[in-house]
């Protein structure tokens, strides 16, 4: 399902330090094509239809439409991501509507706890950082055949 | 007509790139989980002054097969588990011969990874006291799961989650611990150099950015490789726009395993393959269907096939797997394949009845809840499955969907254990053959070259890691690169190549390109080179039609792997005359050629096992069914660079978990 960019809307991520699509796409398909400042799907056959640029265009500009293979024409879905939750609207060929809303974090965008400060004491055992603050007790085998 | 030729990329490739050389102590070559989590876990070990670099192919926010998110973590042991269990459900599942070290190992460590997941912010569904379904948001009012809060389980192993951002929470935590000026983004990563002194040691690695004309030599003492596993090696069932459809993800290339053997370690299992049965086109997940949802698969004729006398029959054929409580993966699919075979396909997953049945004890708004579960497995995951089903009309209560099983993928962390041969931990119950030693001392998860690790997909033999094992595996192997780095300090990297040679060996494909290209009218046609777009279809009709792809329900013979091994051969020789004009081609160019030798190490470790371990994955017509008198051992198989010779081995298996 390739993701497509709605001419009128991209403005080539302009006034930003890096064009966001391009940044994402896991597989290095979106590129801006400087002259237009538009930004394209230029291997729309490997698209994995993740999302991601959808997910962070700062415009709206990117959709998606289904394999040209196997989906017939006429739905979509759309997802607006924002920082605590997802909104997906699945629009069916029929025209039946649906609405889906995810959580999809708990804590505030760059709040992850990295442990900054933790160091292992004891580079010997087999115990991860966060196990050995934590005093876990490494288990074994019960029996060994 | 486009005259004169001229790339099609917008970033031309140059003959003469820039050229930066770095000098690290630690290199971690990949983004995915398995790399999050060594960047997690290494500076709480490494001295204050190591210097380490993790050198991504994409951006780490959303690269790796979690890019897009997850509906569920597949593995977490919890309370009611142990890693004795864990052991037993992967050894049967991938029928017998598996690293039990390795994976007893993993389960002790996999639940502090999502304990971490949790912290950071990943939502974790919950039962409430009254035993209902609590999503990660609401699921916050009754505690952590490390504070003894009850995940929602759908099997014994997997719980679910609200995983859209997933990948996004794990990168942070990576990038906040490792220093963004510690990582290189769109840097791929494609040889790893052995060391001038000593050819069975890593000393570097050579890649270049997808983003700008530059090559990238860098000295390590340690190295991980960590880049998934293995996509697109074979033609899949979409060939048009929907071959990115892939049910892995499409950019998993095989490197980790092409890079790791050409540096000298010894790949173990890469028989083993996996061919998930999947919603049909859209490859959306299943498991939910079948646990959360009760959901059952019939055939063409509306049969429950799977529970009728004939499967049971045909089960016991592969006793203890066939007759044991959960049936293996790759029987499930036997099952499947033999009513397609037998002409009684389509398989329809019953997804109208088992909502109905459910319906039964559900209120209306428990039912609202249940449809939007129902589609969050795939939004979160497979957000092409929902718009598939869109696209349909497909209510799933009101319409059933058709089920497949899919080309085949390699990897090492989801149901395969095809992999790199690594050390087991250093423990007085792992068999001694299974720890890899450096001056009399074991570092768990090196390979067979002294100072290179892996781990996630990389690892073979320890299938069912998924993501939260990858992530713990990657933290382990973190740890013992910082033993390793400590006892190897006075080792001093150097490469035997020139900066030269090694330009030379990553631009080669564009040298080629603009050599040639002025030759002819048509930029894709040229006699003096072939481009990755058309190597890559040589490849898959190769495997599709020899190598036991779908074009033969997944059948070979030793007679059409001695023509298919030969036909990769070939395809290796004539990379050499590979060509990519801009650097998006430059990057697909190295992944065929690292996919072309890792579906070739697939195809020979077939060959010199002579028996059919993993039907319904794959059937050897020579040698069907399984030998476990003679076979009952792994299988390792190196290369050599130098003379270009494979060579492979039986290596023993040892029990240490019992029944």
């Amino acid at each position: 399902m390739p993701s497509f960019v709605i001419k009128e809307k991209c403005d080539g991520c302009k006034g930003g330090d890096k064009t966001a699509c391009m940044y994402i796409c896991p597989n290095d398909l979106m590129v801006l094509e400087p002259n237009e400042m538009k930004a394209y799907n230029q291997e729309p056959d490997q698209c994995w239809e993740c999302f991601s640029c959808v997910k962070i265009c700062p415009t709206q500009a990117i959709e998606v439409r289904g394999y040209s293979d196997f989906v017939p024409l006429g739905s979509s879905i759309m997802p607006m991501l924002g920082t605590e939750d997802v909104m997906w609207t699945c629009k069916f060929r029929n025209g039946t509507i649906k609405r889906f809303k995810f959580p999809i974090r708990t804590t505030p965008e760059g709040k992850a706890n990295a442990y900054p400060n933790l160091k292992g004491k004891d580079l010997s055992t087999g115990l991860l950082s966060t196990e050995e603050a934590d005093g876990y007790n490494l288990p074994r085998p019960k029996a060994t055949a | 007509m486009a005259l004169p030729n001229k790339p099609k990329g917008e970033l031309k490739a140059v003959k003469n790139p820039e050229v930066e050389e770095r000098e690290v102590d630690i290199l971690i070559v990949g983004g995915g989980m398995a790399a999050c989590g060594a960047a997690f876990e290494v500076k709480k070990w490494a001295p204050a002054d190591a210097k380490i670099l993790l050198c991504d192919k994409a951006a780490l926010e959303r690269s790796g097969a979690v890019a897009q998110g997850l509906s569920a973590i597949n593995t977490y042991v919890g309370k009611e588990n142990t890693p004795d269990d864990y052991v037993k459900m992967v050894r049967n599942d991938l029928m017998g011969i598996v690293r039990e070290d390795l994976i007893f190992d993993l389960g002790c460590h996999v639940d502090d990874s999502v304990h971490l997941f949790e912290e950071w912010g990943l939502p974790i569904w919950k039962k409430s006291a009254d035993n209902k379904n609590l999503d990660g948001k609401k699921g916050q009012s009754v505690g952590t799961l490390k504070s003894g809060a009850k995940p929602v389980r759908t099997g014994k192993w997997q719980i679910m989650i609200n995983g859209e951002s997933y990948k996004r929470i794990v990168a942070e935590a990576a990038k906040l611990a490792l220093g963004e000026a510690n990582i290189l983004e769109r840097c791929f990563i494609v040889e790893l150099l052995n060391d001038a002194n000593d050819p069975k040691r890593i000393a570097g690695a050579v890649g270049f950015s997808v983003r700008e004309n530059k090559v990238y030599i860098i000295k390590c003492k340690t190295a991980m490789v960590a880049c998934g596993g293995a996509v697109n090696i074979y033609q899949p069932r979409s060939v048009g726009e929907g071959k990115g459809r892939a049910w892995y993800p499409v950019w998993n290339a095989g490197s980790t395993y092409t890079m790791a053997l050409r540096a000298g370690a010894e790949l173990s299992m890469m028989e083993n393959r996996f061919t998930p049965a999947r919603f049909k086109d859209g490859y959306g997940p299943v498991g939910a269907w079948f646990l959360l949802f009760k959901a059952k698969t019939l055939n063409g004729l509306g049969e429950n096939f799977a529970a009728s006398d004939a499967a049971k029959k045909e089960l016991q054929r592969y006793a203890p797997y066939g007759t044991a409580a959960i049936t293996p993966t790759c029987l499930r699919n036997h099952l499947m394949l033999f009513e397609m075979k037998e002409g009684r396909g389509p398989i329809i997953m019953d997804t109208v009845s088992a909502l109905a049945e459910l319906g039964k004890t559900m209120d209306k708004k428990e039912l609202k809840h249940l449809e939007s579960e129902a589609w969050e497995d795939f939004l979160d995951m497979t957000c092409g499955q929902a718009n598939l089903w869109c696209a349909q009309n497909c209510e799933p209560e009101k319409k059933n969907s058709e089920v497949m099983p899919t080309e085949p993928y390699l990897l090492g962390s989801h149901s395969g254990c095809c992999g790199i041969w690594t050390s087991g931990p250093d423990y007085d119950w792992v068999p001694d053959s299974y720890k890899i030693k450096v001056n009399g001392k074991v570092y768990n998860r090196m390979t067979t070259v002294v100072g290179l690790f892996t781990s996630g997909d990389g690892v073979g033999c320890s299938g069912h890691k998924f993501s939260s094992g990858s992530h713990a595996e990657g933290r382990m192997v973190a740890k013992s690169m910082v033993q390793f780095l400590k006892d190897n300090a006075g080792f001093s990297p150097k490469l035997k190549q020139s900066k030269d040679e090694l330009v030379n060996l990553v631009y080669k494909p564009v040298r080629t390109y603009l050599e040639h290209a002025p030759y002819t009218t048509a930029d894709d046609i040229n006699p003096n080179y072939i481009k990755p777009n058309g190597m890559m279809y040589r490849m898959m009709k190769a495997t599709h039609e020899y190598g036991a792809g779908t074009a033969t329900y997944y059948m070979t013979s030793s007679k059409n792997l001695e023509v298919v091994i030969e036909l990769l051969e070939i395809m290796r020789e004539d990379c050499e005359k590979m060509a990519a004009g801009d650097l998006h081609e430059l990057m697909r160019a190295w992944e065929i050629y690292h996919r072309l030798y890792t579906v070739e190490a697939h195809l020979r470790h077939i060959q010199f096992r002579k028996e059919t371990r993993y039907p319904g994955f794959y059937y050897q017509a020579d040698h069907p069914g399984q030998d476990d008198k003679n076979w009952f051992c792994f299988t390792n198989s190196s290369y050599d660079r130098a003379t270009n010779k494979w060579t492979l081995k039986k290596v023993d298996y040892h029990k240490i978990i019992p029944d």
